[in-house]
């Protein structure tokens, strides 16, 4: 096992609100690691630091012993390192196809075309309901099928690493439980690797290999998913049980 | 030669890895403990620091260190980082005088624990096959529990025969045909002697590795064991205050013990001057635990004095590497396994009248078993200085102090100022015992 991401002691800001505090972690190859934490733990900022979205003030982003702390969004991309956006924020006027394309922007630039329909092919194959609405507005999914093509847009540049941000929200357990599985799935199939953001830690440790626990823009709590799930602090504050219960 | 390792994961990390993890864990424990434990929140807020000011590990010496004196005012849970609730086991140092230290484990830090002692069994060549007769305590030092764990994980078939004499000893080395040993060296000395005279023919026994720890031992004296018992013998470590055994342990190259850094961060300090001393050179070893949850110490100083390297070893594990312990920075000795130290027994000897202040411990073995004397010097202004009285404080010492330790011991009541003749103390401590 070797790191693929990696972050040691970086810190950044939101204006003057200093929301990401001396946070590392690391992911290794083929990983599923789960960053958990209530809303506004700086859950989501670590992906955008990540993505190069927010720029770090201090600290090391590396990503296969690169560093990528300010090479900016497009080149990470490139380096195989995708994020499925919180919220989905997918193009709804768009057909599903062209919002699939559109995952695929950088590698039709590169004239890649034939392996990209190969891919749309194979995104069919994992979301079969995306193939059924392929000419259908994205806007007009519901909110299972819009995470759905926000996951297949994201493959479709070919990651080797996905940044996934709140997958589950706003969707019924079923669905969520069937979108992480193709998250898992992905991993046995392609080796992706992926860094997992979710609210809903009971859903996200099934499927994790590790954990980091954040609160208020720190990392308190590093662990396998099983110590994790363990953890008392962890049950009930982010598995929604009281102490009665546990 | 195929080395036995417990965990490759994290025993042959590459280093690059261990230290980010180590990095991760410390800053998730600053993070906890600055929260959840006063005594570490106060310390932040004197020192002006804040969770973040922890990006790396240089930054750990901003941080004054974390001392015995610490824990016991700490009696008995002030420095725990989590409501009681959540702890599963509660262990207790080998308290003498004064409050113990209190140290208590999750569920999570109790499967950590066991994982630890198992890397420790396994590198000194413990195997599922064993049979393992453990001859620590077990009870509220944390020695056999820990161990024991260790050696179940592992797959061994473990004999919890704990402090049990030993006659029941080798009885049970003898029928239940034991092939591994744990304990302390001293122990197992008395055991090798008690074979030698009963009716027991070495040959026998079954005995094949030994691990021995909880106090220091010379290589002569592992030579002895070895030859005695005719297995082979290697070194762990441990303190209860960072979490029992299970903090380091020799593997088969026995070239210094494998300190598991993923649980723990190692410095090595000058005791007088505090500064940190280069890979290689003896000094204090002073321990950060960066996976414990119920009981997190940031840089604890063992009063433990060895040397640290981090070239890899031949075995194959990238984990850093301490000496075998080479002295104490303070005058504290350990008999039957039992931390002493000398300002334990001046709170004693202080309550009874007819003796002075000053004292001297005078440890020796004899026949592998170690006895204490404690010489104590009359006071100068004796009221009653008649035969009766004289014998009563005697009585009254022995008592006293044998119920404080535990232990039988010898008590010489000596001339007043004998001990202070040329006007300041002789050293407290004699051991005459070669460990």
């Amino acid at each position: 096992m070797s790191t693929l991401l990696r972050l040691a002691s970086v810190n950044a800001f939101h204006g003057p609100l200093h929301a990401l505090k001396s946070v590392s972690l690391h992911v290794n190859r083929g990983e599923i690691v789960a960053l958990l934490g209530a809303n506004g733990a700086g859950k989501s900022t670590t992906l955008n630091t990540i993505c190069g979205l927010v720029s770090a003030r201090d600290g090391t982003i590396e990503y296969e012993g690169k560093d990528i702390s300010s090479i900016g969004p497009a080149p990470i991309v490139s380096a195989g390192l995708t994020q499925v956006p919180e919220g989905r924020q997918i193009f709804g006027e768009l057909s599903v196809r062209d919002n699939l394309l559109m995952g695929a922007y950088l590698r039709l630039r590169r004239r890649d075309g034939k392996a990209v329909a190969a891919d749309i092919d194979q995104a069919v194959e994992m979301f079969p309901i995306l193939g059924e609405r392929m000419s259908q507005r994205a806007g007009t999914l519901s909110g299972g099928q819009q995470q759905m093509l926000a996951i297949a847009r994201a493959l479709m540049s070919r990651p080797r690493m996905l940044l996934l941000d709140e997958p589950s929200m706003g969707l019924a357990p079923l669905i969520v439980k069937d979108i992480l599985r193709v998250v898992s799935d992905l991993r046995q199939t392609d080796g992706t690797t992926v860094l997992l953001v979710e609210q809903n830690a009971a859903a996200a440790l099934k499927i994790a290999d590790r954990g980091y626990v954040m609160e208020t823009g720190r990392i308190v709590l590093e662990g396998s998913s099983e110590e994790l799930s363990q953890d008392r602090e962890v049950r009930r504050a982010y598995l929604g049980k009281d102490y009665d219960e546990i | 030669m195929e080395h036995a390792i417990w965990n490759p994961q994290f025993e042959t990390m590459p280093r690059g890895e261990i230290e980010q993890l180590q990095l991760e864990r410390l800053q998730a424990t600053v993070n906890r403990v600055f929260r959840n434990v006063r005594f570490y929140g106060q310390m932040f807020e004197h020192e002006g620091l804040v969770p973040e000011d922890f990006g790396t590990f240089e930054d750990l010496r901003k941080l004054p260190f974390t001392t015995k004196a610490d824990l016991r005012s700490a009696y008995p849970y002030s420095m725990f980082a989590l409501p009681l609730r959540e702890v599963v086991r509660i262990h207790s140092s080998s308290g003498t005088t004064g409050h113990p230290t209190v140290v208590g484990y999750t569920r999570n830090d109790l499967a950590h624990w066991t994982e630890l002692t198992a890397r420790n069994l396994v590198a000194g060549g413990v195997t599922k096959d064993d049979v393992v007769q453990v001859f620590f305590g077990y009870g509220l030092f944390s020695g056999g529990f820990g161990l024991h764990h260790g050696a179940e994980a592992i797959g061994a078939s473990v004999i919890p025969v704990s402090s049990a004499d030993i006659e029941s000893q080798v009885k049970v080395m003898q029928d239940f045909r034991t092939t591994a040993l744990i304990g302390l060296p001293s122990y197992a000395l008395q055991i090798a002697q008690a074979i030698e005279q009963g009716d027991v023919d070495p040959n026998s026994l079954c005995l094949r590795v030994g691990v021995f720890g909880g106090e220091p031992w010379s290589e002569a004296r592992r030579e002895e064991i070895e030859q005695r018992l005719r297995i082979r013998a290697t070194d762990i470590y441990g303190l209860s205050e960072v979490g029992g055994p299970g903090v380091s342990g020799e593997c088969e190259c026995r070239c210094g013990l494998h300190i598991s850094e993923d649980h723990f961060i190692v410095e090595v300090i000058d005791p007088e001057s505090l500064e940190p001393i280069a890979d290689g050179e003896p000094g204090e070893l002073v321990f950060t635990t960066v996976a414990k949850e119920a009981f997190p110490l940031l840089r604890y100083r063992t009063g433990d004095v060895a040397s640290v390297t981090r070239e890899r070893c031949a075995c194959g594990r990238t984990l850093a590497r301490m000496s075998r312990i080479h002295r104490r920075t303070d005058d504290m000795v350990i008999i039957h396994g039992q931390n002493i130290h000398p300002a334990d027994i001046a709170t004693v000897i202080a309550d009874i009248p007819g003796v002075g202040g000053a004292f001297r411990l005078i440890v020796d073995r004899v026949a592998g078993k170690d006895t204490l004397e404690v010489e104590v010097e009359l006071s100068s202004d004796l009221s009653d200085d008649t035969v009766s009285a004289i014998e009563r404080t005697d009585n009254d010492l022995t008592e006293r102090l044998s119920r404080t330790l535990g232990f039988e011991l010898q008590v010489r009541l000596t001339e007043p100022r004998s001990l202070t003749a040329n006007g300041e103390k002789s050293a407290q401590v004699v051991d005459r015992r070669s460990v």
